[in-house]
């Protein structure tokens, strides 16, 4: 498990990334925490001719707020999102699905950004990228343009980013005092999702008043449920309502099939778990 | 040293060498290096049967830091062929099975090419610079079919994919009645077909291997758990004189069976040392062990179970196809022939019959995995007695007591010919069911049932028993095995009053250096910490039959007792001399010698103060040797029979298949304790290894034959997030057959718990009309169960699912950060 050699720089400035990137050329690859990146390279799945490693860029880190939005940096750990107070006010679903990624030891070093980058139909954070409509910030020789999520995701592994892009930061809608919960099935604790849930609500007097659901790993990207957030704003929060609703979720998806999960069997849990993710964020 | 020392066999006591392992700050295989050392790379065949046409490794020759590279034909001379101790039957069928391949391939995975460098990562880059051509030949996978007629073989040579057939039959051998017999005349006859899968011992230590040819001797460092039995296959195969091999197993961190094992990389190791006079290391990734790295379990079991209808069984047919994979290694061919003596288990079956039948197919080789057929026979029978009493309508727990031997029946002789020498299934099955809390849960599995809830309670016996302390020397000829199963040990005592404690048993995690320093400071009536375990090197552990079957206590632990008897025999010469009384009238207690009668109060010599006369040797009786160091050599008479009651409750989510441990409770009667924390570790993580099988592993070849399970992203070994919060406890029934009255524990979790796990979830959904589940039992088979009736419900997929296992079906060119 000896990745082939490569070129490593570490710059500490957004600004010198992009350059070394511009510079590299398209065998380059950014490393950010490095959890996903490491293993396709020391099994030799990938064999850049350089990496970037964005750990010393200061402007990367931190959470702020920003108006009706939150700002977080690419680089922000999982274990920061799992703690930071900012994100637990206002995009709880967002810590939630932190909580759920691997091992702790993966959550201390993985980050938000590179997990979005990555694009991994399992992987846990785009899902819920996409139901708070979050917008990805990405920066290029040519300046900085905003992606929103909908349109980042756009294939297996494969984002809206351009070659030279990176991704710098991530703006997200406050969702302040939403409910929120992200389910997710897999078969041991440290394992990608078979399938998974993110969903949050903003209930009023009794009643679904606004509703974002989006699936891990139902398609070759993060897929939202549209038909089931109609079928839930303006229904009671209550266990049958939610059920109903969640009886949409499969619709529009293509999901795979292979040794842990068949395509029917991925469309019956996505019904479940949906139902099951609504429910828990409502207390149903 | 007083009279009221407290003894040590018995306590609690952490493990010495816990701080040192944990930490890895030791003598791990790969921790260490020598002056000049160059590292081995090995290029494996992505083919599972191939001819090898063509080889080109001229450009990795000219790669940076490259010292040599060889292929099978550079080596073909010399290589001779990977051992196997064990032909079961006199025509069994064994190829010949180089360490690196010659001109074929029979797995994927097989090494075909070796680059030797300056460092590691020189010779992982090289590896890339050898091109090999291969020609495709039909692979072969599946067991049922490779024993067919007309069907492609693995083996040309061979003429069959059939390696042996093993009968056991309790009416040619007098042991038993005529099986046919009872099933054509029995009122209940209960078939099933189960499937064992194949497993991957997954320790963590990586395996690792170094070579000094530098010396007149050879030194070999391996992570293995055979030491002794590796110099002298190294000898036997190699040609190599015995004198001229020194093999030392340092701190090796876990084996299960898989380093049980003569390997190719020990062989090639060696082999490429020798060759280039230079010392060699070669470690294997995380990924190469799971390819290469022997596998375990992997057998279709056709069973045929007689009974009446009151639930008395009347006879028990066993007919297996056990996969050895491409080649026969150490011991394959006799793993299932280790349980073909437990089908039968703890009950009192008049007639027996089992008949297996090796089978090669193109797979990684298959051998020793915790439990070594036990596993798969205890699986068997405890998921066939719930199936009967299902089909009698009756508890399953009153099914076995019905059939069970009961306490005052032992020593038993059973329907193979065994003699159980003790046991209490009663008492282990009373204090299970008691702290498991059996009726509750059966009330709250009805009105779970009766509600129709989507959670659905399941609850599941095994009432295991097992043979292990492996094992009596005449048996293992008797079954055509290799070699005895006595073991050695020698003590040293040291001039200052210290002990050497030198063990043939060679310990990879089992807490030897605690056990045998405990045992040694009561025998000897020394301070715990005066005592020193060497292990694990053939120069200062000279002889030893090594580590495997739960066989260090029951074996290796009494030619220790038998050793310190020996010094205290001469220690009594010397200190009846020093106590200017007769030899007779000299007693030793608690360290010291007293005159017999005087009282512990009277003066007395300690064992120290021998040892410091024997080294002085100024005053000895007459004719007395200056030397109390002594050794002895242990054969057993007869296996440990540890057994025990396990009950596990699960919860099946009727909505998505999964299933979640809620409940297990384990009274394992493993005989008289050394440690009790050391056996309450072993008992968690067996059943951990145990639980896995059913619900977790499963070791997966696609249709080419390449290992799909081959990273721990797609091999799920569970971790304790995974597994409950484990309820354990013990009866105390010594064995007769040693003079400490204990048994084996080092497999006894894994053993019992597969079929605990899977019983339970069978029993959770049985009213769906489910009377089995494949293992391992994931949330969609147990859906599809529910759903659809299929068992069997996953097998091969090949779509893209996300995660690392999806990666080398994708272009991963997209933006990674």
């Amino acid at each position: 498990m000896i990745p082939a050699a490569f070129d490593y720089v570490a710059p500490t400035t957004v600004d010198d990334a992009v350059r070394a990137l511009s510079e590299a050329g398209e065998d380059a690859k950014i490393i950010a925490g490095g959890q996903s990146l490491l293993p396709v390279l020391r099994m030799r799945l990938a064999a850049p001719s350089k990496l970037i490693d964005l750990g010393k860029v200061p402007e990367l880190r931190g959470i702020r707020e920003d108006g009706d939005a939150l700002v977080i940096g690419a680089m922000t750990t999982h274990y920061e999102m799992q703690h930071d107070p900012l994100i637990a006010e206002h995009a709880s679903l967002l810590a939630l699905t932190a909580n759920a990624v691997a091992d702790p030891q993966v959550r201390h070093r993985g980050t938000f950004g590179g997990s979005l980058a990555h694009a991994d139909p399992a992987g846990d954070l785009p899902a819920p990228a996409l139901a708070l409509d979050a917008e990805m910030v990405v920066r290029g020789m040519d300046g900085t343009r905003t992606v929103p999520a909908a349109e980042f995701f756009t294939d297996f592994f494969t984002t809206a980013l351009r070659p030279g892009e990176i991704l710098v930061e991530v703006r997200v809608p406050k969702t302040t005092g939403w409910s929120a919960h992200y389910e997710k099935f897999n078969r041991v604790a440290q394992a990608w999702s078979i399938v998974a849930v993110a969903a949050a609500v903003r209930v009023e007097g009794g009643a679904i008043a606004e509703a974002r659901v989006a699936l891990t790993n139902m398609g070759s990207t993060p897929v939202r449920a549209t038909s089931v957030e109609q079928a839930l704003v303006g229904r009671e929060a209550t266990p049958s309502a939610i059920r109903d609703a969640a009886a949409h979720a499969a619709e529009g998806t293509s999901p795979p099939s292979n040794a842990d999960a068949d395509a029917e069997y991925r469309k019956h849990l996505a019904r479940v778990l949906t139902s099951r993710a609504v429910s828990a964020a409502v207390g149903a | 040293m007083t009279a009221t020392m407290e003894p040590e066999v018995g306590k609690s006591r952490r493990r010495k060498e816990d701080a040192r392992l944990i930490t890895g700050r030791t003598r791990w295989t790969d921790n260490l290096t020598l002056p000049g050392l160059l590292h081995m790379a090995v290029l494996r065949s992505p083919m599972a049967h191939a001819r090898i046409t063509n080889i080109d490794a001229s450009a990795a020759k000219d790669m940076p830091g490259v010292h040599a590279v060889f292929t099978g034909a550079d080596l073909a001379g010399e290589q001779g062929s990977l051992p196997c101790a064990w032909p079961i039957t006199e025509d069994m069928k064994s190829p010949d099975a180089p360490s690196i391949a010659v001109d074929k391939v029979n797995f994927a995975g097989e090494i075909v090419a070796i680059v030797v460098a300056r460092s590691a990562y020189e010779a992982a880059d090289a590896l890339e610079a050898i091109d090999v051509d291969y020609d495709d030949l039909p692979v072969v996978l599946d067991m049922a079919a490779a024993v067919e007629d007309g069907a492609d073989l693995v083996h040309e040579e061979l003429g069959t994919n059939k390696s042996a057939t093993w009968i056991f039959d309790s009416g040619a051998a007098g042991t038993g009645g005529d099986v046919d017999a009872a099933i054509a005349g029995s009122e209940v006859v209960i078939e099933r077909t189960y499937r064992q899968q194949r497993l991957i011992p997954a320790f963590m230590e990586p395996r690792s291997f170094m070579c000094d040819p530098t010396g007149d001797q050879i030194t070999l460092w391996s992570s293995t758990q055979i030491p002794h039995i590796l110099r002298f296959l190294l000898a036997a195969q190699l040609g190599v004189p015995e004198h001229k091999i020194r093999v030392i197993a340092p701190d090796v961190g876990g084996g299960f069976g898989g380093k049980l094992q003569v390997t190719p990389e020990d062989f090639l190791t060696f082999l490429v040392a020798r060759r280039l006079g230079k010392p060699v290391k070669y470690t294997e990734s995380r990924s190469e062990s799971l390819l290469s790295g022997h596998h375990g379990r992997d057998q279709i079991q056709k069973l045929t179970l007689s009974a009446k209808r009151d639930g008395t069984v009347t006879g028990l047919k066993v007919e297996l196809l056990a996969d050895m994979g491409a080649y026969l290694r150490l011991v394959s061919p006799g793993v299932p022939i280790l349980g073909a003596f437990m089908f039968n288990a703890i009950y009192k079956f008049p007639a027996y019959k089992f008949v297996c039948t090796n089978v090669f197919t193109n797979k990684v080789p298959t051998d020793a995995y915790r439990g070594a057929g036990r596993p798969e026979a205890t699986y068997a029978i405890e998921r066939l007695m719930d199936e009967l009493a299902a089909e009698l309508d009756m508890d399953p727990m009153a099914v076995r007591e019905k059939n069970w031997i009961a306490h005052e029946e032992f020593p038993f002789t059973t329907v193979c010919g065994l003699t159980y020498d003790s046991g209490n299934y009663e008492a282990a099955t009373a204090k299970a069911m008691e702290l498991f809390g059996y009726d509750a849960l059966r009330a709250e599995q009805k009105e779970r049932r009766d509600r129709g809830d989507s959670v659905q309670l399941g609850i599941g016996i095994s009432t295991f028993t097992e043979m292990c302390g492996l094992a009596p020397s005449r048996v293992l000829g008797s079954l055509a095995y290799g070699a005895g199963g006595w073991e050695h040990a020698a003590i040293r005592m040291l001039p200052t009053g210290k002990v050497e404690v030198v063990t043939g048993s060679s310990p990879h995690g089992q807490g030897h250096e605690t056990a045998w320093s405990q045992i040694v400071a009561d025998q000897l009536g020394v301070p715990f910490e005066d005592v020193e375990v060497l292990h694990g090197d053939t120069q200062s552990s000279h002889k030893g039959m090594d580590t495997y079957g739960s066989r260090s206590l029951t074996v290796g632990a009494m030619a220790v007792v038998a050793a310190t008897d020996k010094v205290k025999a001469k220690a009594a010469k010397i200190a009846a001399h020093m106590l200017e009384a007769g030899e007779d009238d000299v007693e030793f207690q608690a360290g010291s010698f007293r005159v017999r009668g005087t009282g512990a109060e009277a003066k007395g010599v300690s064992i120290q103060d021998v040892a410091l006369a024997v080294f002085a040797a100024h005053d000895l009786p007459d004719g007395v040797e200056p030397n109390l160091d002594s050794e002895a050599t242990f054969d057993p008479e007869n296996f440990s029979f540890p057994h025990g009651t396990h009950l596990c409750a699960v919860e099946v989510d009727t909505e998505t298949g999964r299933t979640t441990i809620r409940k297990y409770v384990c009274v394992d009667d493993i005989g008289k304790v050394v440690n009790p924390l050391i056996v309450e570790g072993q008992v968690h993580g067996g059943l951990a290894q145990g639980i896995a099988q059913a619900l977790f592993e499963e070791a997966v070849h696609d249709e080419s034959g390449t290992l799909t399970t081959g990273t721990l992203a797609d091999y799920l070994v569970p971790s304790a997030a995974d597994l409950p919060t484990f309820t354990t406890d013990r009866t105390e029934t010594p064995a007769t057959s040693n003079v400490l009255g204990v048994k084996g524990v080092g497999e006894a979790g894994t053993i019992a718990s597969t079929p605990a796990v899977v019983n339970a979830v069978v029993d959770a959904i049985r009213h769906f009309g489910v009377n089995d589940v494949q293992m391992p039992c994931t949330p969609m088979r147990v859906w599809q169960a529910i759903n659809t009736g299929q068992t069997d419900a996953g097998g091969l997929g090949d779509e893209a699912g996300g995660g690392l296992g999806s990666m080398n079906v994708t272009d991963t060119s997209g933006g990674q950060q």
